[in-house]
């Protein structure tokens, strides 16, 4: 008899003598969902993904016999799932403004027929393999969805549907194995979340991820394909840099897994994004955009399932040959519902708490990301984007410390920045990129060979500035010399002109590479200037009155980055004014006279 | 109904009562407790099996004798009556009257433990109310659905300033419906009688909900009482269409009973030996705050956060800090300067801000204003720095004038009376009053049309843009 023995939060021991680890459930007269996470003899530990309030121990348990999966298939973009894929406007309509326990809903709605076109030239007795592809259905104006076999089916075609349309529980092919079973095909299939889907193999990533964002793009990029993180206390601009990448980057997928964060900003994502465009396609952000909703409020054991949804989903479009870029914020919630689950499990915790797996753990879930050709012989990427919650701002603590060994994009949000209002609030001192050479070879082409030697100017210029900073601190400004005063101000230009990006600016929002680049190189060229000037004698003090370098902090939000003529017509205005200095005191000697 | 009275008490310690032989019995069921005096205590079971029940007893279990002990167990979720006469009630953390009337007979009850709110049900929170306090209105705006703590230290004026904000937060230009829910937890006598008579005597006392734990009652009860004034609060908001304001203080308080219990439990700790659960459990207070698409009512949030040693990353502030959307944070230095309200604006933040203030909300010109007075404040308080360090008369004339722009800044802007509610006008005309203290070069946050408007440095020595 499969029964409840115990209740302890959002743990049950039941006697389930079957059960199969990672199998899922359903308990109690409700029917809420869980997972078999632990056997002992006949009785099993379950997690439920639900509040388990009015559970009693001798309500029934019935095992469904298969592991927590997702269904892939066409209608999963634009949508809002919950961490166990339950689409939550469907929710809405069933249970009003609050989630009630038990409740089911289709994730890819059902009803909703597809226009179906079969490949071209594949035809009945056909050898398919997995991850083959077998059609095409517009799922909007911006992605056509590639249906694909499922990997783990390979075989003859032995029924093949005519082009038309269809929902995705009726069967569109069917397909035989080596053993004679016959497999049947829908629109959509089921993968189990926590096995990685296959590819071919994994291939070095060679392009840059473009976010639109300066100080990421141009100063520490990651790469499609890459693995980066955004550690930083609270308030100091993870969710807004976040959404900024999901709005911007020229991934062809966005995938926005809200794990254990405020309802409200999701609110914010689900309203802005349908109102936004895509600066790559035209086309309304929400439609290449998908959400995973676990908020903080949420149960805690669904947070844990709902990275997993999450890479699962951005697997499947990898394998249909895009680049997805999936954003998870926040890895250190994730990392929290372990910590709770193991501790409720009493297993014994390492340090603060968490258990010992939580690095192998973290590892293999980052692993997930890359570029890779995938089972249907394309290339498809996931660049792998985390925020990390570290209590206290502290770097030092467990989760940020394994996810730095693991990520190679390291961007580090300061509170100092933050505070002084300097978005986004990326540390150029405590960030690193691995991606700088990969990221180089493609700015070189693409943008200007220049790129890689105006990057190490702009980085040594402020590491310069940060020096003199301190010596100004002791003694104050009156010990530097002008070439030295004018090296902290072209760093405050650097900073105000170019790093500083204001994201709810409507012109500053986005920046192309062209216009990062322009404005990189205009700032470098007031510094030359200034510095060319202050070597034929002109005081430092007429350098900073000059209105040019104050008016240089303004032109990244006064040209779009279709404006870039207009804005590399800012390079006269320099050479203008520079100039007119240069004559005052080209002749010192005679001027008097 | 099957009620029955069980006398299985196999032990009792830090709040919690293990039953023997409890078959069937719900997790979060109510629980009677009644001691060997009759007298009647409120429990709920944390944990369920049929050969053990843990009951949490809100009053603590001290001196219960273990054999003369009778648990009642009421097959029911802790639930709250609500009706419209909630308001002018007090409270205590379970819902039992504080104030000597008789209790609310309602035919409506709700358990206490909200389900989640479905984050598509959700409406984006927009908009901006008037608090008349400027380093809040300025630069930290609220908006109707928010939550945004105040993160106070010891001995801070924090009560005042909450106290300020239950006074005269509004909308601009309406006058609709709203409450306050105001949930007390360990605060001292003192300070429960501080909020009451400031309620009587502005008159809001009428639209008022009070759930009272005052420090000398059992810990354990605070545990309940945010849940219970949220459920009044939803109630409020959600049923009877108004814009309710909860004030939740003081949540390190609660936070330390939810250790107590933790260490009672046996739990794995964390950090400072708080549960590693706290996250989650504060976050079901917090996000309970918000507002949903097609209702008219709304809660704000304030929940009041002393840092224990004025230590922002205690776990307390630290995971408040990332559920909620911003934080007040007073400084001890500002306040022994005697500026009121202490507000470091640095360090504090509103996250709904950008989209609750500007146009159609407050002012065009609002969020360049509050991004400028960051922006130069941070400048002016390294100057400050620099000051202390080689002397005033060492710096230059554009750092005497930040030193003399963050004097401005705290003594005209930031500092106000207790009593002094200004428009967001007055706040405005403020911000660029103490600006003017700097030369328009260095305004860069702020538009050139704006400083044209509004800058008066002086006289007027503008350069015509290039």
């Amino acid at each position: 008899m499969a029964e409840i023995l115990e209740v302890n939060g959002p743990i049950l021991t039941v006697r389930l003598p079957e059960a199969v680890i990672g199998e899922q459930v359903r308990v109690g007269e409700l029917g809420l969902t869980g997972e078999v996470i632990g056997r002992d003899g006949h009785d099993a530990t379950v997690q439920v993904y639900e509040p388990t309030d009015g559970l009693r121990p001798g309500e029934p348990v019935r095992s469904l016999g298969h592991p927590l999966s997702v269904e892939l298939g066409p209608g999963l973009l634009g949508q809002i799932f919950d961490g166990v894929q339950r689409p939550l406007h469907a929710m809405e309509a069933l249970s009003g403004d609050r989630i009630e326990r038990g409740l089911a809903a289709e994730p890819l709605g059902g009803g909703r027929r597809w226009a179906f076109t079969p490949r071209a030239g594949l035809e009945l007795g056909a050898a398919l393999r997995g991850g083959e592809v077998l059609g095409t259905v517009p799922e909007n104006a911006t992605i056509e969805h590639r249906i694909l076999v499922p990997p783990d089916v390979a075989g003859r075609l032995v029924d093949f549907a005519p082009a038309g349309e269809y929902t995705v529980e009726e069967t569109i092919a069917r397909v035989e194995d080596a053993g004679g079973h016959v497999h049947k095909l829908r629109l959509a299939h089921r993968w189990p979340v926590r096995v990685p889907r296959p590819y071919a193999r994994r291939d070095p990533a060679t392009e840059p991820l473009l976010t639109g964002q300066r100080i990421l793009d141009t100063f520490f990029p990651v790469v499609k394909g890459g693995k980066a993180a955004i550690p930083g206390p609270f308030g100091a601009g993870k969710t807004v840099l976040q959404h900024q990448i999901a709005r911007w980057s020229n991934a062809r997928i966005v995938i926005y897994v809200g794990c254990g964060e405020r309802g409200n900003e999701l609110v914010d994502v689900l309203e802005s994004m349908p109102r936004l465009t895509d600066p790559h396609t035209g086309r309304p952000l929400m439609e290449r955009t998908l959400l995973v909703a676990n908020t903080s409020n949420m149960p805690v054991v669904a947070r844990e399932a709902s990275i997993y949804v999450g890479i699962t989903i951005a697997e499947y479009f990898r394998d249909q040959g895009l680049d997805v870029v999936m954003v998870a914020d926040s890895t250190s919630r994730w990392a929290e519902a372990l910590r709770e689950v193991s501790g409720r499990l009493r297993q014994m915790p390492v340090e603060e708490g968490y258990p010992a797996y939580l690095a192998s753990h973290l590892a293999a879930f980052y692993e997930r990301a890359g570029r890779v050709q995938t089972l249907g012989g394309e290339s498809g990427s996931i660049p792998l984007i985390g925020a990390v919650s570290p209590p206290g701002g502290d770097f030092s603590e467990p989760v940020t410390s394994h996810t730095k060994e693991i990520i190679q994009a390291f961007w580090a949000l300061s509170k100092s920045l933050a505070d002084a209002r300097h978005y986004p609030a990326v540390d150029w001192t405590e960030s690193f990129s691995g991606y700088v050479p990969t990221a180089a070879r493609w700015w070189h082409e693409q943008v200007n060979p220049a790129w890689a030697a105006k990057r190490a100017e702009a980085l040594a210029l402020l590491a310069q500035a940060e020096e003199l900073a301190r010596i100004v601190n002791l003694v104050g400004m009156e010990a530097l010399s002008a070439a030295q005063r004018w090296t902290l101000e072209a760093a405050a230009l650097v900073r105000e002109g170019v790093l500083q990006q204001s994201a709810l600016d409507e012109v500053d929002s986005f920046c192309s590479p062209r216009k990062q680049y322009l404005l990189l190189d205009l700032m470098l060229e007031v510094y030359h200037e200034g510095l060319d000037l202050l070597g034929s004698g002109a005081p430092a003090q007429q350098l900073l009155k000059l209105p040019v370098v104050s008016r240089a902090r303004r032109w990244k939000s006064l040209y779009r980055s279709d404006e870039l003529e207009r804005l590399a017509a800012c390079r006269d205005e320099i050479r203008a004014a520079f100039d007119a200095l240069r004559k005052e005191y080209a002749r010192p000697a005679e001027a008097p006279r | 109904m099957r009620e029955k009275e069980f006398r299985t008490a196999s032990s009792a310690r830090g709040g919690l009562l293990f039953m023997r032989n409890v078959p069937g019995c719900a997790l979060g069921d109510r629980v009677v407790v009644r001691d060997h005096r009759g007298r009647k205590r409120n429990g709920l079971v944390i944990r369920t099996s049929n050969e053990v029940v843990l009951v949490e007893v809100f009053e603590g279990t001290d001196d219960l004798d273990l054999e003369r002990t009778w648990a009642r167990f009421l097959e029911e979720p802790y639930a709250l009556p609500l009706s419209r006469e909630l308001l002018g009630r007090v409270f205590d953390g379970v819902g039992k009257p504080r104030d000597g009337r008789p209790p609310l007979v309602a035919g409506l009850k709700r358990p206490v433990n909200g389900a989640p709110v479905n984050p598509s049900a959700r409406a984006y929170p927009r908009e901006f109310i008037q608090t008349g306090v400027s380093a809040i209105d300025g630069m930290n705006s609220l908006v109707r659905g928010q939550k945004l703590p105040v993160f106070s230290g010891s001995g801070l004026p924090h009560n005042p300033l909450a106290a300020q904000i239950v006074r005269q937060a509004k909308l601009p230009g309406e006058e609709g419906s709203f409450a306050v829910v105001f949930g007390a937890m360990g605060v001292s006598h003192a300070d429960a009688r501080f909020f009451q008579e400031d309620f009587e005597s502005s008159g809001v006392l009428g639209e008022v909900v009070m759930f009272v734990n005052l420090a000398d009652d059992p810990p354990i009860e605070r545990l309940i009482l945010p849940r219970t004034a949220l459920t009044a609060a939803e109630y409020l908001a959600f049923d009877l269409d108004m814009h309710v304001l909860v004030v939740l203080t003081d949540m390190t308080n609660y936070a330390e009973a939810l250790r107590e219990v933790a260490t009672a439990k046996g739990d794995v700790p964390s950090r400072k030996g708080y549960p590693g659960y706290l996250y989650s459990d504060l976050a079901e207070i917090y996000e309970r705050a918000g507002r949903i698409k097609e209702r008219r009512g709304s809660i704000t949030m304030i929940p009041v956060v002393t840092m224990p040693s004025d230590d922002i990353t205690h776990p307390v502030p630290d995971l408040t800090g990332y559920i909620t959307e911003g934080q007040i944070v007073l400084a001890r230095e500002l306040a022994a300067r005697h500026v009121y309200p202490p507000v470091a604006v640095l360090p504090s933040l509103s996250r709904l801000m950008k989209d609750g203030i500007g146009r159609n909300y407050t002012r065009d010109d609002h969020p360049h204003v509050a991004n400028q007075l960051f922006a130069s404040y941070a400048q002016a308080l390294e100057v400050r720095n620099l000051a202390a360090i080689i002397g005033a008369e060492e710096l230059s004339e554009s750092d005497r004038r930040y030193l003399a722009f963050a004097d401005a800044f705290e003594s005209r802007f930031v500092n106000q009376g207790e009593n002094e509610d200004r428009s967001i006008f007055d706040t405005l005309a403020i911000a660029w009053d103490v600006l003017s203290v700097l030369p328009p070069e260095v305004l860069t946050r702020v538009t050139e049309e704006e400083l044209a408007r509004h800058h008066r440095f002086g006289a007027p020595r503008r350069e015509a843009a290039a």
